[in-house]
């Protein structure tokens, strides 16, 4: 702890992408598309999308999942189509892409800070640390149980203020 | 379609059908396990092996000469044109059963997808490259689950040993090459079952020593899954699981 905390370099070429995009602007519009499991996250701050592209009339979107069997990909997936094409773009293809596979690493601090607000601990940086109770921030918790309410959480209790909690998993 | 196109169909479709078959296995016990977490957590393992399934069946698709989708290949194949292992598909039995399948499945996954992830295929290494953190995961808990009841009560420990007793003959089917894995091993795509043993071995007998367990002796063992010859209980399994796609063709959700 207390170390500068280093951007993963796969997490800088995607933020490259987007700095760096010839239409901006769609970017811009798929901040709309949220996960549906846990609304404040937009798809650009989970880190499950990659690239945009605009060739002509034609647009390609990447995605990569988060989960294997996550059943909020194909939400996501309606979703994007669904913003692309009520702002008029009706050449639209979502496509999903495995490698390099999706991490927890990938997520925007602004992210990690959206989580915690809302009651879900951020993940931490690896799968041994424990998460901090994201009403009173004590360190003193217990793991319930391995899997929670979907597959990108765990949930946990805070000996402190007895609350029970989700943790958004490291992976 | 070339000969490796052939062997790489069947390799991508052997991976498919032990997720789905095992996946289908673990979402048995929905409703059903010990406690509320304990059900959570299956059924989301379960949800990870799907996922997986979905993942192959679809790159198993894109090579497919007969066109079927990823869908059609996992809802209207029979029983004898599936290729999974024969542990995946029998019954989930008790939790002791459960759990002891899991874990010695997971040490092998750990195993497997990580040498999978270096496949000259790009997209079998892509695949494993998500599924190697979820089996991560998987084996944290199954582990745990291996000591708590083998070394638990008389009662755990008792059924813990059965289950490992009753499951052993059906783990040397994992090690074993099937001929498409043999033509792909050559060029890098497929992953070596055989030397993977040892790294397994290690694996399973400090896990078992630690839960107090002894190693069940290596003198039976059972194979055929590969060539779709399967035991009694993989029709009943695909009756429940293709029952919809049967009675309505084409039905979406
Ligand atoms: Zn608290």
């Amino acid at each position: 702890m207390g170390a500068i905390p280093l951007l993963h370099q796969e997490c800088l070429e995607r933020e490259a992408r987007r700095r760096e995009s010839a239409c901006p602007e769609l970017w811009d519009l798929l901040d709309t598309v949220k996960d549906p499991e846990i609304p404040v996250l937009s798809i650009w701050e989970l880190g499950v999308l990659q690239d945009v592209q605009r060739d002509g009339d034609k647009i390609t979107v990447v995605i990569t999942p988060t989960y294997s069997g996550c059943p909020a990909m194909h939400a996501m997936q309606q979703d994007v189509e669904r913003a692309l094409s009520d702002a008029g773009w009706s050449q639209v293809e979502v496509r999903q892409q495995l490698s390099p596979a999706w991490s927890t690493r990938w997520m925007t601090p602004q992210a990690r800070q959206a989580l915690a607000e809302y009651g879900i601990a951020p993940p931490c940086t690896n799968q041994n640390e424990l998460p901090q109770c994201p009403q009173c921030h004590s360190e003193q918790v217990d793991r319930i149980s391995e899997f929670g309410s979907t597959a990108c959480k765990a949930l946990y209790k805070c000996r402190d203020c007895l609350e029970p909690f989700d943790y958004f998993k490291c992976l | 379609m070339t000969t490796d196109q052939t062997a790489l169909l069947q390799y991508a479709l052997g991976e498919a059908d032990d997720a789905l078959i095992l996946g289908q296995r673990l979402c048995e016990w929905c409703y059903h396990a010990p406690y509320l977490e304990e059900d959570l957590a299956l059924a989301n393992v379960s949800l990870d092996f799907l996922g997986r399934a979905q993942n192959f069946y679809q790159y198993a698709a894109q090579l497919d000469p007969q066109q079927r989708t990823a869908d059609q290949l996992a809802m209207l194949r029979d029983s004898r044109e599936f290729r999974n292992l024969l542990i995946v598909e029998l019954p989930i039995g008790d939790f002791a059963f459960t759990m002891a399948r899991q874990f010695l499945l997971d040490c092998f996954y750990v195993e497997f997808m990580t040498a999978l992830q270096g496949s000259a295929d790009p997209n079998m290494a892509g695949i494993a490259a998500k599924a190697i953190k979820e089996s991560q995961y998987h084996l944290r808990r199954s582990h745990e689950w291996l000591l708590r009841l083998g070394d638990g009560t008389e009662e755990s420990h008792r059924r813990m040993q059965i289950a490992l007793d009753q499951i052993w003959g059906y783990t040397m089917e994992m090690f074993e090459n099937s001929p498409a894995e043999n033509e792909l091993l050559a060029e890098g795509i497929a992953v070596d079952r055989s030397a993977l043993k040892p790294a397994w071995d290690t694996r399973v007998n400090t896990a078992l020593v630690e839960a107090t367990l002894s190693r069940p002796e290596d003198g039976w063992s059972v194979r055929g899954g590969r060539d779709g010859i399967h035991t009694e209980h993989h029709g009943h399994l695909l009756s429940e699981l293709q029952f919809l796609q049967r009675a309505y063709p084409g039905l979406e959700w």
